[in-house]
């Protein structure tokens, strides 16, 4: 049987990038960016456990201009991830599934997420931090 | 002949293998970590340029340690569980899936396992 040749139903690419399928493949994107940045949280804390010195090493690397944007993108990732999952735990729930809601729920996550990600920072910044 | 009753032979041989016992912990480790996730943020955010003494009292306050511990212990289970999923979405081969399966499980304990030990060592102050 020839099979090689068939056409194929139509795959993602054919689609125009809509918020809903962007913020879908961003929550497992974000999840496995947090896992990965999680190295970093362990290596601080191994820090501070260690003493004053390597404490201020780790700070010095997190508080560099690299190590804070790296921060500012895990704290936009951490918001996301965070309000994101709420969505889907109210998923979860059966609520909230038609086109109006769907795109209403998505959109009240990126602002949730970047005004707690604005904030955490206002915070850090103005205790004098990284 | 088996003495096996029928229901016991057809347990756990689902495609999901295990019913929903991993979607609901993902679910539960979700719920926790929500709180958790808002403190921890928050907290590091106000010690951030706090200095080493500082940073050290804060995490030895024993109502932050416990709520350092929790969250650690949710972080990387949740992240296990999720890291499964991906693994088990992306990688087709069975070789391959088995082995990065039990790699990831690793590496999430031995860094849970080392995050709170760290927590404990600046806890307890040794």
């Amino acid at each position: 049987m020839q099979t090689d040749n068939r056409p194929l139903s139509p795959h993602l690419q054919v689609y125009k990038p809509q918020l809903t399928m962007v913020m879908s493949i961003s929550h497992r994107i974000s999840g496995v960016v947090l896992s990965v940045g999680s190295l970093i949280l362990v290596w601080w804390l191994s820090a501070l456990a260690a003493g004053p010195e390597s404490f201020a090493t780790a700070n010095a690397v997190v508080g560099s201009f690299i190590g804070k944007v790296f921060m500012f993108l895990f704290t936009f990732a951490l918001f996301y991830h965070l309000c994101n999952g709420i969505r889907h735990l109210a998923w979860d729930t059966g609520r909230g599934f038609d086109l109006d809601s769907v795109y209403k729920s998505g959109k009240l996550v990126l602002i949730a997420a970047a005004v707690l990600t604005v904030l955490v920072w206002v915070v850090g910044l103005s205790t004098g931090g990284a | 002949m088996s003495y096996r009753s029928n229901i016991k032979q057809a347990q756990g041989l689902g495609s999901a293998k295990e019913g929903v016992g991993h979607w609901w912990l993902q679910r539960v480790t979700a719920v926790a970590l929500v709180p958790l996730m808002l403190w921890l943020a928050f907290g590091i955010a106000r010690y951030s340029g706090a200095g080493y003494e500082a940073t050290v009292a804060w995490v030895s306050n024993p109502t932050t340690t416990v709520l350092w511990v929790l969250a650690l212990g949710m972080l990387f289970w949740h992240a296990k569980l999720g890291l499964q999923v991906v693994i088990e979405d992306y990688v087709h081969d069975e070789k391959a899936k088995f082995a990065s399966l039990i790699a990831m499980k690793f590496i999430t304990v031995l860094l849970a396992a080392i995050a709170i030990l760290a927590v404990l060592r600046v806890a307890l102050g040794s």
